[in-house]
């Protein structure tokens, strides 16, 4: 039986600032007309109305990340030889996301595949990771270009959050589903959960049905994709493309990155840095060659690293959560829901034919 | 709107090349997307309306196709542009011209309809019906036009081999272009600063507005990025965020058209227009220059000349 709880609406900024006394806090704020993570402040103006334009995935996959710093050393009596400093932290602050959504939450498991269940595990994202709590809230309705029923997840899906909260009448039911969650509920300022269990089942049922569709999820992640391999339907489809890295770097499952020494002198960093599969020169090689040199064929690969590689290494689940970010913020509006539709449809001529 | 007129012409011109780049809907009725037009078939999905946002003319520099391009006023000053630097040839371009009396800022829709996925799109007399799963929306047009329409000086295209439909001529003063900057340039230093650094802030560094600008035509080669010679640090500093947008600003001196398409690509909506708005200004106060007008222009700082006009030698 998963821990319950009630927390009245107004009572929502006490817990808050309760939360924020002990932990890295952040909240998805209003700035002009953005709604973004960042650390609670009970001056910033939060905002629970729709989804955060983009993931909370920077928290605990930095988009810049140090590796470590170093620093050359001339040896005084000898000033020709040289030795390194080598300086690494891998000290994190206890962190909440709070008021994330199940996308989002679900985008960090698909993330931890990668970098956590494996033979040699990426200590800076475990590190993050280990510290970090996600109280999630439940989508009351649908968002343009949302579709995350058809992935294998849902608007109250409960997959990789600590707690998950749904929005009542006059306040909000709270469930944990793991320790860590649990504790966070032991708060003198809850009230008893059990009696709205009902209402918060009801409320989240109903936006189960509101989701597009746009394919579906029978055996999600198994499926072939008849087309895939067919480049004239990519081409027709990634023409359009701008070659930026929006899709990417909003998405809450990307986890591509690069590395950078960032030097001056005798001092400098190696830096971790997102990377977007979108860009030219991603798979730029050292010798000048490009082995995906247009548009296409990097569109091609992002929508087949997710639907169709990934689901091959990591027991069929899809690396995406269906947040739709890539399809609302897209400066051409590519889909990748419609794309994938059209690929799973060998019936479909191509995605112009759609409409 | 038009629609049927831009299919006939579309129709005459498909034969003599390789690609038309047009409009046709995209995965909602909200979204408009560019279409790239290669048999007769694909010409009954092209339409034209006030969601046709883009600046197709973006595409041209890159294409290496004899293409024809369905543009806007603004996105036609593009075109000028690219005359001016040579970074087209004249003769594989051809131009459908569209007289436009606005486009729509779909941003400012989706926050009306509160984000709600849309179901269907009309349009009746000067407003837009948008039906949403809390009913339906009825939106003025003029309330709805990004800040570029607001003092649009070319509605009609500078230069077209086809136009559809009649000329429009603009109705906003032209002094109007320049007001908001004019504004902003009174706040001090100081403030200035601490308003970039909070808009910057919010960068992610995803180039959307590098990539969505028609003038940004280094494309796969940018300084940025470059990693040999490593010009400038991969960081996400407000500092390097801020480096990259002056040097995205620098690089367009009397070359932005102010098409606003960096403001409609950024995902965060930062308005980093602006930044290129007042580098524009600048360059129409001291050299009397505004970009992508006349195709025998050129920009002051592309050519040399020992006795600039406007140029004022430094004395010791």
């Amino acid at each position: 039986m998963a821990t319950t709880a009630y927390l009245p609406k107004e009572k929502m900024k006490d817990w808050l600032k309760v939360l924020s006394e002990k932990h890295q806090l952040f909240v998805p704020c209003l700035e002009d007309d953005v709604v973004l993570f960042q650390l609670f402040n009970p001056e910033k103006n939060l905002c629970f109305d729709r989804p955060a334009n983009s993931s909370p995935k920077t928290i605990i996959f930095s988009q810049c990340e140090q590796l470590f710093s170093f620093n050359f050393k001339k040896e005084p009596d000898n000033p020709q030889k040289t030795s390194i400093e080598l300086k690494e932290n891998l000290e994190y602050p206890p962190t909440i996301i709070f008021g994330a959504r199940p996308c989002d939450a679900k985008g960090f498991m698909i993330i931890d595949s990668v970098y956590i269940e494996t033979d040699i595990a990426d200590p800076y994202y475990r590190g993050r990771r280990e510290k970090t709590t996600i109280i999630t809230l439940s989508c009351p309705v649908p968002y343009v270009g949302c579709f995350c029923t058809s992935v294998g997840g849902g608007p109250a899906d409960k997959a990789g959050s600590d707690i998950l909260m749904t929005e009542l009448e006059k306040g909000y039911f709270l469930e944990a589903s793991t320790e860590k969650g649990e504790a966070l509920l032991r708060e003198p300022l809850f009230e008893d959960g059990s009696s709205y269990i009902d209402e918060a089942e009801n409320i989240r049922k109903a936006c189960y049905t509101m989701v597009e569709k746009p394919f579906s999820d029978d055996e999600p992640g198994k499926k072939p994709l008849p087309r895939f391999h067919e480049d004239t339907f990519w081409e027709q489809e990634g023409n359009r493309c701008i070659s930026c890295g929006a899709c990417t770097y909003l998405c809450p499952t990307c986890y591509c990155f690069n590395i950078t020494d960032e030097q001056t002198a005798n001092t400098g960093e190696r830096i971790r840095t997102w990377d977007a599969c979108m860009f030219h020169h991603f798979t730029l090689e050292a010798s000048g060659h490009n082995p995906r040199p247009a548009k296409y064929g990097r569109l091609k690969n992002r929508v087949g690293h997710k639907f169709l590689y990934y689901p091959e290494k990591y027991n069929g689940v899809i690396a995406c959560s269906g947040c739709g970010r890539c399809i609302r913020y897209c400066p051409v509006s590519i889909s990748i829901s419609n794309v994938v539709a059209s690929l799973k449809d060998n019936m479909r001529e191509s995605v112009d034919d759609k409409h | 709107m038009g629609s049927e007129k831009l299919k006939e012409i579309v129709s005459k011109v498909l034969p003599e090349v390789d690609v038309v780049i047009g409009y046709r809907q995209g995965f909602d009725q909200l979204h408009a997307i560019p279409h790239f037009i290669t048999t007769p078939e694909h010409i009954d999905q092209l339409i034209w309306n006030p969601l046709c946002v883009h600046n197709l003319a973006t595409y041209l520099p890159s294409l290496n196709k004899k293409a024809a391009v369905v543009v806007k006023g603004c996105d036609s000053k593009a075109i000028v542009q690219y005359m001016q630097e040579e970074l087209i040839n004249r003769e594989n371009v051809v131009i459908i011209g569209i007289p436009c009396t606005g486009v729509i800022d779909v941003n400012k829709v989706l926050h009306a309809i509160n984000y709600r996925p849309v179901k269907e799109v009309t349009f009746e007399n000067g407003s837009i019906l948008i039906r949403t799963s809390e009913g339906q929306k009825k939106l003025l047009l003029s309330d709805l036009y990004p800040d570029k329409c607001k003092t649009c000086q070319y509605p009609t295209p500078l230069v077209y081999d086809h136009l559809v439909g009649e000329p429009v001529k603009t109705d906003k003063p032209p002094e109007s272009v320049d007001e908001e900057v004019r504004e902003f340039e009174k706040k001090s230093i100081a403030e200035r600063l601490a308003y970039w650094e909070k808009e910057f802030d919010r960068c992610i560094r995803c180039y959307a507005c590098r990539n969505a600008c028609p003038m940004c035509i280094c494309r796969d080669k940018c300084i940025v990025e470059s990693r040999d010679p490593h010009l400038m640090s991969q960081k996400l500093t407000p500092g390097e965020k801020l480096m990259f947008h002056m040097i995205h600003s620098l690089h367009l001196t009397g070359r932005c058209i102010e098409c606003g398409e960096c403001d409609r690509a950024c995902p965060m909506g930062i308005p980093v227009s602006k930044l290129k708005k007042m580098i524009n200004l600048g360059m129409k106060n001291r050299y009397g220059y505004i970009p992508g007008i006349n195709p025998e222009d050129k920009s002051p700082l592309l050519v040399f000349s020992l006795k600039g006009e406007n140029t004022e030698e430094q004395k010791p």
